[in-house]
């Protein structure tokens, strides 16, 4: 036990010692908000240029009422100037585009027909404005044309927020349904990285012993065993340093921003393009407090305690697998075949979560996938902000820990054979046979 | 005098391939006993075994008196013959580190450290990496932080590798003293000058077999051919080796003598001694080199490995 405390101390030591950890800790929070200013002011620079369209309308059925300006749509009538001047001003670059409205009798047959030329091809946005603007003008004219009063239809439009229960009394909305989602894949993306970063950290660890041969020295003073786990354990620990560092970061970051964007933060969401988001934003902004009242419903205890559980278990599975790969192989990159097995399953439990969990997060697919020991951490920390039964739980962290005892057992054979083997690359075959060693 | 460390009937395995076969070594307490064989011989995987880094297969080994347990590490030493230190440590964290795996506290690992740093001049190092040191210096961290611990059993594999004439000598002189001091050590190496220099005793391993062991005077007595190297000034040379050929097995010899003269290896054949030699010698003229041809530990292994195949 002593000696495992050793290992892990100089394994702890010689990350966090270690300038790249340093550099990481401190430097990544600040690239990664560098990077999210660097794509808001982007946005709004690209949102800023306007873009100059012209119609031109032979059908003579639209009028400027019917393309409204946005800030960066400006609309105007060429319908005079006759198609083929303004394609060509077009192409010279006067405009962004031109529509083209032909004369055309039936309104279906009109729908399908309506044209749009531009220089570059247009942003998703800039279409879908272009057709909600010919859209609703054609379906007026068609709902005047079959009698129907479109100011009663306006009168009767009526906007329904569904509230949604389950039977531990949760009352919950689509919007903590979308902060379940961020929650959750906030989570499980967050593990991907750490097993990621911190697994290739001990496999790196791993052949450096081997191929600095110090390993021959230790292990014929700790078992190997030990050494392994204490390598996993330190760098766990160097890991969770991190994350604490983050967090304290995150806090004191968070605090700072929201006094300083305080003001400008409702400019910031009024400018989504989509009218029905924007709505639902201006609603959150307006309701701030029931939101807060709601986030606090989460089961943040539990949410927590399964985070940790599931980071946890599932860098200690991964990295043991990751250690079994150091030990077999004399340099990096001979890992190359080794590794594709083991990141596979990584990349399947995020897009599992990505896909499945948070359209139907207690659908037969994501409740394998959470049970399954190798994609379980990530796709449950997925589920876990939906409710997950308790059962459940337990029954997959059971799966989880008897999985890690058993890949444990098995990367520690492989690892203990692998530490004093130097030469040839072993096959997986080979890795079989030292599998079946003794002693 | 009791045996420090007993290999009885020790067999390992990898697969198919036997590396040691039914292998039993006794090794005297306060000897240094010279572990020697070809390249792939199996020396390592035994030594491996001593360390308990591998298990035997079958067998047992006895380290003073007791079986071979996990608390025996700290009573044994180990000097691998593919040294390695972590690249990026401090020079005293790392031997710090390593002492308190072998179990000493921080203390007095560090008490030890300063009288071994002070010994070997290295003070200064201290806070270097490893990186920062030349091959031979490294090595000297290494051979302290081996013997730091004071281990009954002391394991060098080719100690001498990668120092310079002088800090080989220097690196002997301490492991003669340790034994001195009643550790006992096994020195493997393929450097049979040192072998001779240092060894008490010695076990000859050769493809996972041991071939030979025992005191090394024993075995050079076993591996004596009666031959004798001869330096004879005489005027009728041509003659003397006509009537030696006559009760003794004459070969040509290749040394110099300091004056021009008949040379020769003669051998003892049944029935004569070396005393009737040197009377025929005399009788014939003036004796300038006599000498008993010993085998060189060199020869042994050369010859019993020759053979073993």
């Amino acid at each position: 036990m002593n000696k495992l405390k050793l290992i892990i101390g100089r394994e702890f030591n010689a990350k966090v010692k270690n300038k790249s950890f340093i550099m990481m800790t401190f430097l990544s929070p600040l690239i990664m908000i560098g990077m999210m200013v660097l794509v808001v002011f982007l946005m709004k620079k690209n949102d800023q240029k306007i873009k100059e369209i012209v119609y031109v309308d032979n059908s003579g059925i639209f009028s400027k009422e019917n393309f409204k300006d946005t800030e960066t749509i400006k609309y105007q009538d060429y319908t005079k100037v006759g198609i083929e001047a303004t394609k060509k001003k077009v192409e010279e670059g006067n405009h962004y585009g031109v529509l083209f409205i032909p004369k055309l009798d039936s309104l279906e047959v009109l729908a399908k027909s309506v044209e749009f030329y531009s220089k570059d091809t247009p942003g998703l946005n800039t279409i879908e404005n272009i057709e909600r603007n010919v859209n609703t003008h054609l379906r007026n004219l068609k709902m005047t044309k079959l009698g129907i009063n479109l100011e009663k239809i306006a009168a009767s439009r009526i906007s329904s927020d569904i509230k949604m229960y389950n039977f531990s009394g949760e009352k919950s909305s689509k919007m903590i349904n979308g902060m379940k989602i961020g929650v959750g894949s906030l989570a499980g993306y967050m593990l991907m990285m750490f097993v990621i970063i911190y697994g290739t950290s001990v496999m790196r660890s791993v052949i450096e012993e081997k191929t600095s041969r110090i390993i021959e020295v230790i292990v014929s003073s700790v078992k190997p065993f030990q050494l392994m786990m204490g390598k996993i354990i330190g760098n766990a620990s160097a890991g969770l340093l991190q994350f604490f560092i983050w967090g304290v970061l995150l806090m004191i970051g968070s605090i700072a921003v929201s006094m300083f964007l305080g003001i400008d933060a409702s400019k910031v969401f009024s400018q989504d393009v989509d009218i029905e988001q924007a709505a639902k934003m201006k609603e959150l902004l307006g309701n701030k407090a029931d939101i807060f009242l709601e986030i606090r419903k989460l089961p943040w205890m539990t949410l927590f305690f399964l985070f940790v559980f599931y980071f946890l278990g599932g860098y200690m599975l991964y990295s043991s697998l990751f250690a079994a790969i150091g030990a077999a192989v004399d340099n990096e990159t001979d890992t190359q075949q080794f590794m594709m097995p083991i990141m596979a399953p990584l990349m399947l439990a995020v897009y599992v979560g990505a896909f499945t969990v948070i359209n139907d997060p207690h659908g037969p697919i994501a409740v394998l996938f959470s049970h399954i020991p190798l994609t379980s951490p990530i796709v449950m920390l997925m589920r876990v902000p939906f409710g997950v039964p308790w059962w459940e739980v337990v029954i997959s962290m059971t799966i989880l820990i008897v999985t890690f005892l058993a890949v444990v057992w098995l990367a520690a054979k492989i690892y203990r054979v692998g530490i004093l083997m130097y030469g040839k690359k072993p096959t997986y075959k080979d890795l079989w046979k030292w599998i079946r060693y003794n002693g | 005098m009791s045996n420090l460390l007993e290999i009885n009937n020790v067999v390992k395995r990898y697969g198919d391939f036997t590396a040691l076969n039914n292998v039993s070594i006794h090794i005297p307490k306060g000897s240094v006993f010279g572990l020697l064989g070809p390249n792939g011989a199996g020396k390592t995987s035994l030594i491996r075994i001593i360390n308990q880094i591998t298990m035997p297969d079958s067998g047992e080994v006895i380290l003073d008196g007791e079986k071979l347990a996990p608390n025996h590490v700290e009573h044994i030493g180990y000097l691998p013959e593919e040294r390695g230190l972590y690249k990026s440590m401090k020079v005293g964290e790392q031997a710090l580190y390593l002492a308190q795996l072998k179990g000493l506290s921080k203390t007095e690992a560090k008490k030890r450290l300063k009288y071994w740093f002070d010994k070997f001049d290295i003070s200064t190092w201290w806070d270097k990496k490893i990186e920062e040191l030349s091959k031979g210096m490294a090595q000297k961290v290494q051979f302290i932080v081996t013997v730091l611990h004071e281990p009954k059993l002391l394991i060098f594999d080719e100690p001498f590798s990668g120092f310079d004439p002088i800090n080989a000598q220097l690196i002997a002189q301490e492991i003669l003293q340790l034994r001195d001091k009643g550790a006992t050590i096994i020195f493997s190496t393929h450097r049979m000058e040192s072998v001779e220099e240092m060894c008490d005793e010695i076990a000859l391993i050769d493809k996972s077999n041991k071939i030979l062991d025992g005191k090394l005077a024993d075995i050079k007595r076993q591996f004596r051919t009666n031959t004798f190297q001869v330096g004879l000034n005489t005027d009728n040379p041509a003659e003397v080796q006509q009537k030696l050929k006559e009760s003794f097995e004459v070969f040509p010899a290749d040394f110099k003598l300091l004056n021009d003269g008949l040379t020769m290896n003669v051998k003892l054949t049944e029935g004569n001694s070396a005393n009737d030699l040197l009377s025929f010698l005399t009788s014939k003229g003036q004796v300038q080199h006599f000498v008993e041809l010993i085998p060189s530990a060199n020869d042994i292994f050369i010859q019993a490995v020759n053979k073993n195949s």
